[in-house]
């Protein structure tokens, strides 16, 4: 990780409204994203794995501003960007952009592909009639598609074109920084593996940083450089890809990583599966100290009362475990 | 005999831009007690494979052609009445979204009750019993309460485990499911895959397991057929087709995963091209436009070719040892 991240996230939160009865009284909140600090350097990937309910899609959308923050910090290339105006933040989406989980409903079913491309560069005023058009075509070539595509609809298109699509659209302003949710989640496999490579491809030529939200644990450990994984609105354990991978702490990590059925027979019996029992609590009410205790099995009497703090647990692996702090897991 | 045996199988459906045909020929047989898993990715045909099985294709779908024999009898000749003491009964099925499939207003005790009292012929209060004790073997915690929960105070594993209480209430002979840890978060899918691997075992049903996740197959099923286009492409034992795949398709499925396994920084071979187009299918073979091995000969059917020892593959050089790397875009 260079010294200088582009991205930096302080203790961010963010509490949905629960409203009840007829006057809508606020009776509870839905903790999505729960206290979260991480930053991305220059150039890496970092992967935000999580089940469903984790916080993982609330982060990417408000690092982007798309909704806003109930506390906490986001910085943006140094630039504190937690309280600025609207027309900063529309400058700021020339910077920052997002790929879509849903390649169908993402893309306006009425726009040809050309018009969805170059929308972009009318919006913030980047290029003009033959420029435009020109561009346009070079964003096409750029994800794999070809200038005939221009005056097509969506509806022609597979889901892995779409994908395509989607991303030529947020190359259009040049950013720096691409919040990719979950972006091949909904594409068959062989499918899947184009649109890795391909964004593969983009970070390295066009120097981009990627947020990678992914609950697959295979893709996030293909592209991302760091790995963060959240339960419940929390980050649990941050680390070098390899570390998170090959020597994973939390109890949570190594559950998540064990529950994943590995594609060769001749491994049947081999890996030794932590099986969790139960199901993730709600944000509502999650439960007190750590999050994970009703189904860790190596909770004790502490891990119910006190939260765990993030700690270093060598070389930058960053994990908040009581277990791991007191040395049973190691 | 097999319990299970589909010949010729050909399920159509009318669209506005004319007629689509999802399943085109498909045979294959099934043992009692065996677990088969059917991949595939989106327009293989699988689900709509499963469907026909059960009887559920509904206009403007058709099965245009084929037999189904279940345990002796064809399927697609039984009456309405017989299908459904049949359906249920003796094949049992679950899918993928357990929100949608489980009734809203009915409690769970109730949804799984009516099942055993139509086909057992159990009165109310044994038909109950019945819901608790397999809620209990799923392993719905304190099933004599939550027999009384409706889907929605059910999460998402609960649910699935709640529809395979009721697939299995009645013993079936075959267990049918459609992608049926596909909605769960992956801790969750390996408690319900755990699940259904120690049932089996007990009960001794038959499961096809529809699927497009290569590892949920390996880990749960003996046998794989790959579809693609509408047609098997490939068959075989789970070894012979993760180890040893013999048509392209196969093989290019299995390059393309980011696996665990694999070394991080390698890069994924994906199958260039698109998926075939229900509506504009080529003659030959379905993967012939996106295989790296293609012969002019592709264009016109392709017979399935016999490798032994159970292992089949409908391709003209699966016989060869084809270089994947040919097979990198």
């Amino acid at each position: 990780m260079s010294e200088e991240p582009l991205l930096e996230v302080t203790d961010l939160k963010k509490y949905f409204p629960v409203n009840a009865g007829v006057l809508g009284r606020h009776v509870a909140d839905v903790k999505a994203v729960d206290g979260v600090s991480f930053s991305v350097g220059k150039g890496e990937t970092l992967g935000l794995v999580g089940e469903s309910g984790s916080g993982k899609t609330t982060i990417g959308r408000l690092v982007l501003k798309l909704l806003p923050a109930t506390s906490g910090k986001i910085a943006f290339e140094g630039r504190d960007i937690s309280d600025i105006s609207a027309r900063q933040t529309r400058e700021l989406r020339r910077r920052m952009q997002i790929i879509f989980q849903d390649p169908y409903g993402s893309l306006n079913p009425r726009m040809t592909i050309g018009e969805i491309v170059s929308e972009p560069l009318a919006i913030h005023g980047i290029a003009k009639g033959r420029a435009r058009q020109e561009r346009t075509v070079e964003l096409l070539r750029m994800v794999g598609l070809q200038s005939s595509h221009l005056n097509r609809y969506p509806n022609e298109f597979s889901g892995g074109q779409r994908q395509r699509v989607g991303i030529a659209r947020a190359l259009a302003v040049e950013p720096q920084f691409i919040v990719c949710d979950e972006p091949v989640s909904a594409l068959d496999v062989s499918i899947q593996a184009q649109v890795l490579n391909l964004l593969e491809d983009l970070r390295e030529r066009l120097g981009l940083t990627y947020l990678f939200i992914s609950h697959d644990l295979s893709v996030v450990r293909h592209i991302s450089t760091r790995v963060a994984v959240l339960y419940l609105g929390k980050i649990f354990e941050i680390a070098d890809r390899s570390a998170l991978y090959e020597h994973p702490l939390h109890p949570y990590t190594q559950a998540l990583l064990a529950a994943i059925p590995v594609p060769d027979p001749a491994m049947q019996g081999t890996q030794q599966r932590v099986l969790l029992s139960g199901d993730v609590p709600t944000a509502i009410a999650p439960p007190s100290g750590c999050r994970f205790h009703p189904r860790c099995p190596f909770a004790f009497d502490r891990c119910s009362v006190e939260e765990p703090a993030m700690r270093d647990a060598g070389g930058g692996h960053m994990v908040a475990c009581h277990a791991v702090e007191n040395g049973t897991i190691r | 005999m097999a319990l299970l045996e589909v010949r010729n199988l050909r399920t159509t459906f009318k669209t506005e831009d004319g007629v689509v045909t999802a399943v085109n020929g498909l045979s294959f047989s099934l043992d009692a007690g065996q677990t088969l898993g059917i991949v595939g990715e989106s327009g293989s045909g699988k689900s709509v494979t499963s469907l026909s099985i059960m009887r559920l294709i509904d206009r403007p779908g058709r099965i245009e052609a084929g037999e189904i024999f279940f345990d002796g009898r064809d399927l697609l000749k039984l009456g309405d009445e017989e299908m459904r003491r049949v359906r249920g009964h003796r094949i049992a099925m679950i899918f993928q979204d357990p929100m949608t499939s489980l009734n809203p207003v009915l409690t769970i005790g109730e949804q799984i009750a009516e099942v055993v009292r139509l086909h057992l012929g159990r009165n109310h209060r044994e038909a109950r019993e019945t819901a608790i004790e397999m809620l209990r073997k799923v392993r719905i915690p304190s099933p004599e309460k939550r027999v009384d929960d409706y889907p929605h105070q059910f999460s998402g594993g609960m649910r699935q485990r709640a529809m395979i209480a009721m697939a299995l209430s009645c013993n079936p002979q075959l267990l049918i499911a459609d992608e049926p840890t596909t909605a769960l978060d992956v801790t969750i899918q390996a408690q319900v895959l755990e699940l259904m691997n120690e049932l089996q075992r007990e009960t001794g049903a038959a499961i096809i397991l529809i699927t497009h996740d290569l590892g949920v197959v390996a880990e749960t099923c003996k046998d794989v057929l790959v579809m693609y286009g509408g047609n098997m492409v490939e068959y075989g034992s789970a070894k012979q087709i993760f180890a040893e795949p013999r048509m392209p398709y196969t093989q290019g499925l299995l390059a393309s995963l980011p696996r665990l396994d694999a070394p991080a920084n390698a890069r994924l071979r994906p199958i260039p091209g698109q998926p075939p187009n229900l509506h504009r299918m080529p003659p030959g073979c379905a993967f012939a436009p996106r295989c790296a091995y293609r012969l002019d000969r592709c264009d016109q059917p392709v017979p399935v070719t016999d490798l032994g020892d159970g292992h089949s593959a409908r391709c003209w050089r699966c016989t060869e040892t084809l270089v994947p790397a040919g097979a990198a875009q």
